[in-house]
């Protein structure tokens, strides 16, 4: 138990350290955003649409949540150019996180759908709205209110899961650790590092969207 | 000419059918009173009157618009058939304002400031200028439940569906309810109000609609109908509730 750590022999690599947690952080910020969006219109139509669109959703959500993230990424990158679709590492990664995320709240939305009275759309049909106009303003503020903790420990999985797209080489920052304990041989100092930049990543991201939570939904 | 004219309206559940032949006219102006007991029909009928439940045969007609017409446009049947529910349904994360603005914004597309300014006309008619700001979870059922009427108001209907609209609040709060649906009556509203309130039925209605087993059972001017009850049934239904 006499292991010297050396973390001066890291120093030469900060910029590739840098470089992986910006992919990591924007490609965190990118999945969230679009996968919401995703989400949202899933849930809208497994609720709100039409019997046909609302199973080919539950078909998507079901076989994603079914399967692991690494085979979605595998399928994607390795898989897909057999039809002729070839794309680059980063593109796969985004893509696999965007319908990873789309998935998984495309169900936890549709839950915080279902929680809204169904006396509120009875009223808000009442007053002449059509149905998306009820979803718009009446449905989807009440449901986002009630699964906004789900959603951001959901954000946060995904953030932590993103690890996995340095299999397939998108450079991010587990890809940078890999590829400096491959060169220094510091596999101790490298990992822990950047343990503790996942855990910092992870904890700022759960208080910024707690800060985001309380101004979005100030009113009660 | 009659504003809203039900003619023979089946509707089932199912097997059950919980409508079985159900007419009715109510002209402009009127403030029709259904009562009856408990799974009797009433409130499915009301909702058949907007829209919210299909009925299987017959004829509902509100303001010249055949309800469940193959072209009919629900949205603007909806706009002249308000409608008032038991349980207020206000939306919890609007102000009471916002509430009301809500419909006559995104239906009408009238100006936030315009609508702004019907809100403050009907919630000074419902007596609550002063919690135009207030979120439902900050007013009381009563206050709740004459939002809920403001926001049918604003869209200016023709008439006003309510359905036992004081059946969810605490007895002190009942009159206060009462006193703004009597107003509303009193200005020619034209009202179709299922309620168990059986003096309110007979001072304010001008119409009395006894409704069992899925039919009109029994109807006329609320005082001679209630002093002379015809049917055994209704004899029976206003010995228990008198
Ligand atoms: N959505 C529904 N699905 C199946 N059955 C229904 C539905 N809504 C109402 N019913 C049935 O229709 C019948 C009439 O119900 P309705 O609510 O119209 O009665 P009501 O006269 O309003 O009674 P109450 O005084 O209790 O409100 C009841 O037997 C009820 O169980
Ligand atoms: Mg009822």
């Amino acid at each position: 138990m006499s292991y010297k750590l050396q973390f001066a022999e890291l120093l030469p690599y900060w910029n590739v350290l840098l470089y992986g947690l910006v992919f990591t952080i924007v490609l965190t910020i990118v999945s969230t955003v679009v996968g919401i969006a995703v989400g949202t219109a899933g849930a809208a139509a497994r609720t709100f649409g039409p019997g046909w669109l609302g199973r080919i959703v539950a078909v998507y959500v079901e076989l994603i949540r079914n399967t692991p993230f690494i085979v979605q990424l595998f399928f994607i990158f390795f898989g897909l150019p057999a039809l002729g679709l070839k794309l680059s590492e980063t593109t796969a990664a985004f893509l696999a996180m965007v319908i990873n995320l789309g998935a998984y709240s495309t169900e936890i939305i549709r839950a915080g759908i279902e929680a809204v009275p169904k006396g509120h759309i009875e009223a808000g049909l009442s007053l002449a709205m059509s149905k998306w106009e009820v979803l718009r303003h009446i449905v989807l503020n009440q449901a986002f209110r009630k699964i906004y903790p789900a959603l951001s420990s959901q954000i946060i999985i995904v953030m932590l899961g993103s690890a996995v797209v340095s299999q397939i080489s998108a450079e991010d920052l587990t890809y940078a650790a890999n590829y400096i304990a491959s060169r220094n041989f510091r596999n101790f100092e490298v990992y822990l590092l950047v343990a503790l930049a996942y855990l910092l990543l992870a904890m700022l991201t759960r208080s910024l969207l707690r800060a985001l939570g309380r101004v979005i939904f100030k009113a009660r | 000419m009659s504003l809203v004219s039900i003619r023979d309206v089946r509707k089932s559940f199912g097997p059950n059918e919980v409508l079985k032949g159900v007419s009715l006219d109510i002209a402009k102006g009127d403030a029709v009173a259904i009562i009856g007991r408990s799974g009797s029909g009433k409130s499915t009928l009301l909702r058949c009157i907007n829209g919210l439940e299909t009925y299987q045969s017959g004829s509902i007609v509100a303001d010249g618009i055949e309800v469940a017409g193959a072209n009919t446009n629900l949205r603007e049947l909806r706009r002249h058939v308000g409608m008032v529910f038991q349980q207020f349904n206000l939306f919890p994360h609007l102000t009471a304002a916002e509430n009301v603005m809500l419909a006559p914004t995104v239906v009408n597309k009238v100006s936030k400031a315009e609508a702004r300014a019907t809100a403050a006309e009907v919630l000074a008619k419902v007596g609550l200028s002063e919690k135009m700001d207030a979120y439902p979870s900050e007013l009381s059922g009563g206050q709740q439940q004459r939002v809920a009427i403001a926001r049918s108001l604003a869209m200016r209907p023709k008439v006003l569906l309510c359905d036992e609209i004081t059946s969810a609040l605490d007895p002190e709060l009942v009159n206060e309810v009462l006193r703004v649906v009597e107003q509303l009556a009193r200005e020619g509203m034209t009202l179709i109000l299922v309620t168990h309130e059986m003096r309110f039925a007979r001072d304010v209605g001008t119409k009395l609609v006894f409704m069992h087993h899925g039919k009109v059972h029994e109807e006329g001017a609320p005082k001679e109908v209630f002093a002379a009850p015809r049917t055994p049934e209704l004899q029976q239904f206003v010995g228990q509730v008198g």
